[in-house]
């Protein structure tokens, strides 16, 4: 427990659990908008731009390497846009083509800086597991704050992401600036990445994003609820795998991140009270020995047939 | 009042043309039905209409201006299909969502807001299924509460892509019923329409669209044995006249 007699390391539990809450919201939105994979995409895509960014400036500061994350998993996420457009490759594909090209690259500057840039550069391979415990103060208040603002913009525009969401072209149709929504989209999408990845790294980051949004999904019938409950979950990850992985000296936070949260998708999975498939055998069990209580909504729906073949 | 006037409209999908200088003039307290074959353009007119997708050329204007900046007095039904009812949310919450507009962007619904819903709900048969998760409504009583959806927004002009599509008889009852009154009250719907037995019944102007308009003018007059084998082609079952 170093971590604990540290006096940074409140501060640090504070931001992992700022950045787990914004991570379960942002990732409740890329589940709806059926880009969970985009998010692992992205956060592979910043690895180029953190190296690249800390090749250039020499310094190991975290606003100019979220900077340059930031840069190249927009650049990622730009390609994936036009491999889509411009050729007949599906988006998955173009995802993981990305993803696995900016990863590539990323590990061979890094080998290439780790070479040449002798002891400074050291704290860089955290970024590929994660290493919450090697933030320093500020860090930790650039990566709260920017969180701070990615919740924010979900809670005040609750019910349009909720609209752009179930009925994009209804929300178009209604003057909702859905050019605006994308671009916001994408923004904070990206952004939760770049913050996350120094205590979470890249290859695990989408993990904060998909498993609280998933896990939540087997709670609740409520897009309101499903958002707070993806929050909390990834906030108690964020924060139990963050404790977990002080308790030995240099081990990485994401896979402990990545464990706490699957179990809590483990659970769910198993007795959530929606679709969780204990809930739903005993469901089923019971309506074998009642075979009258069909639900009311059963009904028949007689499909017309148009004069066409 | 004018209504909605379209001059010489052509639109694309994939290098493709799907709608070719479509120009019609609608009247105010019209029900329009949209009939032609499958990739006939249908939806794309709605959609180009509503600048949904993007348009090659030509203008669509309501009551003299432009649709764009009209969009509150249009009310939009897309297809069912077209949305996943997976999503967490019950029925009273979508019929809300008709009324985003009228409560400004970044501002939350208030209690006055879904007491209109309720009413939207009530009017189409639903009242009792306000809080019901959308997931476990039927097709007919999805494409109620789509309806309820535009129904609150109080438009002038409506646009329906496919309504009666896959509803049982009750529903497409219901609708029909709203879609008189709407018409009752001096406002225009357009309705993409694949029922041909139905048409006469249903609609007093009728656009026969294959990617140009074959034919618009009042039912009577235009929905003819020759128009509709024009618009469609060969192998069109025409009524019963051929035992299916």
């Amino acid at each position: 427990m170093t971590l604990l007699l540290s006096p940074n390391a409140w501060w640090v539990l504070l931001s992992m659990l700022i950045l787990g809450v914004a991570s379960g919201m942002i990732g409740t939105l890329a589940y709806w908008k059926r880009q969970s994979l985009m998010s692992d995409a992205l956060s592979h895509a910043a690895l180029p731009g953190v190296v690249i960014a800390f090749a250039i400036t020499g310094v190991k500061a975290l606003p100019i390497l979220i900077l340059g994350a930031a840069l190249s998993a927009l650049i990622g996420a730009f390609l994936v846009q036009w491999v889509v457009s411009s050729s007949r490759i599906k988006e998955d594909t173009a995802m993981g083509i990305v993803l696995s090209v900016f990863f590539g690259l990323g590990i061979m500057l890094l080998t290439i800086v780790n070479r040449t840039g002798g002891g400074n550069v050291s704290g860089l391979d955290g970024f590929i597991f994660g290493q919450a415990a090697s933030m320093v103060r500020s860090d930790v208040y650039t990566m709260g704050i920017l969180g701070l603002l990615v919740i924010a913009v979900v809670y005040a525009a609750f019910k349009e992401w909720k609209l752009y969401l179930f009925d994009p072209q209804f929300a178009k149709g209604i003057g909702l600036p859905s050019g605006l929504m994308n671009s916001l989209y994408t923004g904070v999408l990206v952004l939760v990445i770049v913050i996350g990845i120094q205590a979470v790294g890249v290859i695990l980051m989408s993990a904060l994003l998909i498993i609280p949004a998933v896990s939540a999904r087997y709670w609740t019938h409520s897009f309101k609820w499903m958002l707070i409950g993806s929050a909390f979950i990834g906030g108690g990850a964020g924060v139990a795998g963050t404790l977990i992985s002080t308790m030995g000296k240099g081990w990485p936070t994401g896979p402990f991140i990545v464990v706490s949260s699957s179990a809590v998708f483990l659970v769910s999975l198993l007795f959530g009270a929606r679709k969780g498939l204990v809930v739903t055998a005993i469901q089923q069990r019971m309506q074998k020995r009642s075979p009258r209580a069909l639900p009311a909504e059963a009904e028949k729906s007689m499909v017309k047939e148009g004069g066409l073949q | 009042m004018q209504g909605l006037a379209v001059t010489d409209l052509s639109a694309s999908y994939r290098k493709n043309n799907v709608l070719e200088d479509v120009s019609f003039e609608l009247p105010q307290g019209s029900l329009t039905g949209i009939v032609g074959p499958n990739g006939a353009g249908k939806s794309t007119l709605l959609k180009t209409m509503l600048e949904l997708h993007p348009k090659l050329s030509g203008t669509v204007t309501f009551a003299g201006a432009p649709l764009s900046k009209m969009r509150r007095k249009i009310g939009y039904v897309p297809q069912r299909g077209s949305v996943d009812w997976d999503f967490p949310t019950d029925a009273l919450d979508v019929v809300l969502m008709g009324l985003y507009g009228a409560v400004g962007w970044l501002k939350r619904p208030k209690a006055g807001h879904r007491q209109q819903a309720l009413q939207a709900l009530a009017q189409m048969g639903m009242a009792d299924y306000a809080d019901r998760q959308i997931s476990q409504l039927s097709g007919g009583q999805q494409q109620r509460v789509f309806l309820a959806r535009a129904l609150v927004q109080d438009a002038e002009l409506y646009f329906m892509d496919e309504p009666l599509a896959g509803v049982d008889a009750a529903t497409e009852q219901a609708i029909m019923t709203t879609l008189r009154e709407l018409k009752g009250r001096g406002k225009s719907v357009m309705v993409v329409h694949h029922d041909l037995q139905t048409v006469e019944d249903y609609f007093d102007h009728v656009l026969l669209l294959n990617r140009r308009v074959m034919n618009y003018g009042e039912t009577a007059e235009i929905f003819t044995k020759d128009n509709v084998y024009r618009t469609y082609g060969a192998g069109l079952r025409w009524r019963k006249e051929v035992p299916s």
